[in-house]
């Protein structure tokens, strides 16, 4: 545990930027001036140097979110947009570099950050840029037999209706019909040039053809010989459709490769067509188990772009109590989900798991009362919440055998914060933390270290388990946090074990967040939740670019919005967590055992719906 | 000493498995206890297992729970205008749906073919529906609501999940039965029980007649 030190006000982290490297790079970069927008235009030819310098002289040696944009009609090229942080705290530095639609290139920021790996491979996949230098760009979350780059604007989808929704089909004269009865593009799957199915290998696969070394490798007294297995994608150790390529030596990791994109449903281009209101129910779908939180980040991140234009009133404070109140219990369920699924994972099948999950049963009750869905809550506005804390938690009888509960909210809201919840993270704790079995599977386990967790943008508990103390909530304090007393829970062996402490420090931590909420809550009860007009289906949302991140329990999720002024966002982009966590894997998973990988795996905590997004 | 971690975790197991039936003592061992005792089984003092035996016992859902939109009606004895459409087509509905699988057909006077404010067809494909509440939300004439009914299971999926108007209307009585509260605040809202149209008519007759 350690208090993070207090953040220190800067100059705009552009001004600051443009000062220290303007004599070195002259005019290779210049300020984006487009309204609304700001960072730096880096000319891709000296990208990779200023990438360096960024990291190297400026101190922002974090990068958060690489995620591209296309500017079709609007300049017509490409935009790959860098946010990089010092793990320090403080505001991002965003860069940027454009590049012709046509032939797209851009060198890659592999070699300065690893952890751009994944993130450039799906900037490739749906968006076409090519990243010289790459080690491994390949199609990530598509197959090869996909025909062009989905996020493209002038891509259309099969049961492509208009380009932006709402549907002018659907109202004042809607001939109803089913999407399989009426597809203007008919049987419009289309292959890439040259692409046959027969012989069609997934490149995965291909490691089965590489040559395995034929000789023995004697370790100590064991002959071991090499193997390649595909571990997944339907196996219950991968939390979902996940596949990881392994070769062993042995049992010995020599090589790890995630294959991923099995519920790839390109949530992106959805966004792009939604209207900004309609984007916020689809938010609850990335990571199904925090479906609050995921609200919050977009919620923040169209807030700060509305923040742009001249009337906006900012949350009210019982809204952002509210906000938080949500964001903490759900980083709760979380975290008794993963860590009780870890523990399934090391093979201690169902028992803890089901202890883990119970009291999430009573959080997610009082969800179900206060947002109408137990997990898909769809429960933030542009502004605040969609309605205030009910006063009872009750129901009525309307189906046969349904029993029926009454319980005042606020009670039982303390209830579960200062008895329940503190008292069940305390026996799990008592229940498997000193646990022989599980000490021995996990210390030493998944080691990852300081550099590498910031080389490869980890984020969340992994990030924190590898002793960097770096949480969103303190280092760019958004909503009530900063009055809020809390630590930053942090380890520093960076291992399983390590992760599986930080999930339970920070559960602890979130119910001292909780206890103070709950005052919050009670000191502005009966004031409003939600400042502006309500009924505001449309809201106007200012031109511009923002990134709403918050801390989610899985790591810092991002959303980097767009908007060109109209009814729907330009850009939409989720940088989520679990699949940016995923790019340390291979790192953390070699020369250990393949049992050994399936609780790396459970300790990264992934999610197959933020995943494959 | 080595293996009193595994044992220390067992006992907390064990005390987890007897809390899980104090409950059932309490209330006599009877297979089924008896419906009082269930907000105590399912409530903060319960210190077992939550498991409820679906489906011989069902929780009620919270007046809030959001399953697939249905229209309100008039209530079918009401004095004036017996199961009158609340809807107005607006259209609103139909233009915040995230997946779009809400088709409205704008209602016209034959006479004047002017639109008129009442639906010729509402049609919703609870196929596509993500329950995420959205129309009811911002439904100006709460004429929209969501249901509480998720037991929709059915064989044919092709035949019988597109809902027309017929299927998807419900008397206002029905919404007052599920969400009393809910339902008296938004009465509150309007300025009375009534559709606001109503209640705007109405308030334009005393006025007149004053």
């Amino acid at each position: 545990m350690s208090e993070q030190a207090p953040v220190v006000e800067h100059a705009s982290p552009t001004d600051d930027a443009l000062s220290h490297l303007e004599a070195r790079f002259g005019d290779a970069i210049r300020r984006d001036e487009r309204e609304g927008y700001d960072g730096l235009l880096v000319d891709p030819a000296r990208l990779l140097d200023v990438a360096r310098a960024v990291r190297d002289d400026l101190g922002y040696d974090y990068l958060s979110s690489a995620t591209a944009v296309d500017y079709l009609d609007k300049g017509d090229h490409l935009e790959m947009v860098y946010h990089a942080y010092r793990t320090a705290g403080g505001p991002p530095l965003v860069f940027k570099a454009q590049t012709p639609r046509e032939n797209a290139v851009l060198p890659s920021l592999c070699p300065v950050w690893p952890g751009a790996d994944f993130q450039e491979r799906e900037a490739w996949d749906l968006m076409g840029i090519r990243f010289e230098g790459h080690p491994n760009l390949k199609r990530i979350l598509l197959w090869e037999g996909f025909a062009g780059h989905p996020l493209r604007k002038d891509w259309k989808e099969p049961y492509f209706e208009q380009e932006n929704k709402p549907f002018d089909s659907r109202w004042p004269d809607g001939q109803v019909w089913r999407a399989e009865e009426h597809n203007p593009y008919g049987r419009n799957v289309q292959y890439p040039p040259g692409f046959t199915l027969e012989g069609y290998q997934p490149p995965a696969e291909e490691w089965f053809e590489e040559p395995i070394p034929g000789d023995m490798d004697v370790q100590r007294d064991l002959n071991s010989d090499r193997l390649i297995v595909s571990m997944g994608p339907q196996h219950p150790s991968t939390h979902g459709v996940f596949r990881m390529m392994v070769k062993l030596n042995g049992e010995t990791i020599e090589r790890l490769e995630p294959v991923m994109g099995y519920l790839h449903r390109n949530h992106e281009k959805i966004g792009e067509r939604n209207t900004f209101i309609q984007n916020m129910p689809f938010t609850d779908r990335l990571d199904y188990l925090t479906s609050l939180s995921n609200n919050f980040g977009y919620a923040m991140g169209v807030e700060k772009l509305m923040a742009l234009g001249a009337r906006y009133s900012p949350p009210t404070r019982r809204a952002e109590a509210i906000r938080v109140l949500m964001a903490e219990l759900t980083r709760l369920v979380s975290h008794f989900w993963s860590v009780g699924f870890l523990m399934n994972d090391l093979g201690a099948f169902f028992t803890p798991m089901m202890f883990a999950v119970e009291e999430r049963e009573l959080v997610l009750d009082f969800f179900e009362a206060t947002t109408g869905s137990r997990m898909m809550c769809n429960y933030l506005r542009f502004g605040g919440v969609a309605n205030d804390l009910p006063e009872r938690l009750r129901s009525e009888a309307s189906l046969i055998n349904d029993r029926v509960r009454d319980f005042n909210t606020m009670e039982y809201l303390w209830e579960m914060i200062f008895e329940r919840l503190p008292r069940a993270v305390d026996q799990f704790d008592e229940y498997l933390t000193t646990n022989e079995i599980v000490t021995n599977r996990c210390i030493g386990v998944g080691t990852l270290t300081r550099e590498d967790a910031i080389a490869y943008s980890a984020a969340g508990p992994v990030l924190r388990a590898s002793g960097v103390p770096y949480d969103v909530r303190r280092a760019e304090p958004y909503s009530i946090y900063p009055e809020l007393e809390f630590d930053v829970a942090v380890r520093y062996h960076g291992d399983v074990y390590d992760r599986y402490l930080v999930r339970l420090d920070e559960m602890r931590q979130s119910l001292r967040i909780l206890q103070q909420v709950y005052n919050i809550l009670k000191a502005t009860e009966g004031e409003p939740f939600f400042s502006g007009r309500g009924g505001m289906y449309s809201p106007r949302i200012p031109a511009g670019e923002s990134y709403g991140r918050v801390e989610n329990p899985k790591g810092e999720l991002g959303y980097y919005v767009i908007s060109d002024g109209g009814q729907n966002p330009w850009r939409y982009h989720v940088r989520a967590p679990s699949f940016i966590n995923l790019t340390a894997l291979e790192r953390m998973c070699l020369g250990h055992k393949v049992a050994d990988v399936v609780a790396i795996l459970g300790s990264i905590d992934i999610l197959l719906g933020e995943v494959d997004r | 000493m080595y293996g009193t971690g595994i044992w220390r975790g067992m006992w907390i197991t064990l005390n987890h498995f007897v809390n899980t039936y104090v409950e059932d003592v309490k209330w006599g061992f009877k297979r089924h206890v008896p419906t009082e005792a269930f907000p105590s089984r399912q409530g903060m003092e319960q210190r077992g297992v939550f498991t409820v035996e679906y489906p011989d016992e069902k929780i009620a859902v919270p007046e809030r729970f959001r399953f697939i939109p249905f229209l309100v009606v008039e209530n079918y004895d009401h004095p004036d205008r017996p199961g009158h459409d609340w809807c107005t087509s607006c259209g609103i509905c139909a233009k915040v749906c995230p997946p779009q699988c809400i088709w409205i057909v704008r209602g016209t006077d034959p006479e004047t073919g002017r639109p008129k404010p009442e639906p010729e067809d509402f049609h919703i494909d609870i196929d596509i529906c993500m329950n995420c509440g959205l129309c009811a939300e911002f439904c100006p004439f709460d004429a929209i609501k969501m249901d509480h009914d998720y037991e929709l299971a059915s064989y044919d999926r092709t035949g019988n999940h597109i809902f027309d108007k017929a299927r998807l209307s419900k008397e206002f009585r029905y919404w007052q039965s599920i969400a009393p509260t809910v339902a008296e605040k938004e009465a509150e809202a309007r300025g009375g029980w009534e559709h606001k149209d109503v209640l705007k008519a109405r308030a334009k007759e005393a006025k007149s007649g004053s």
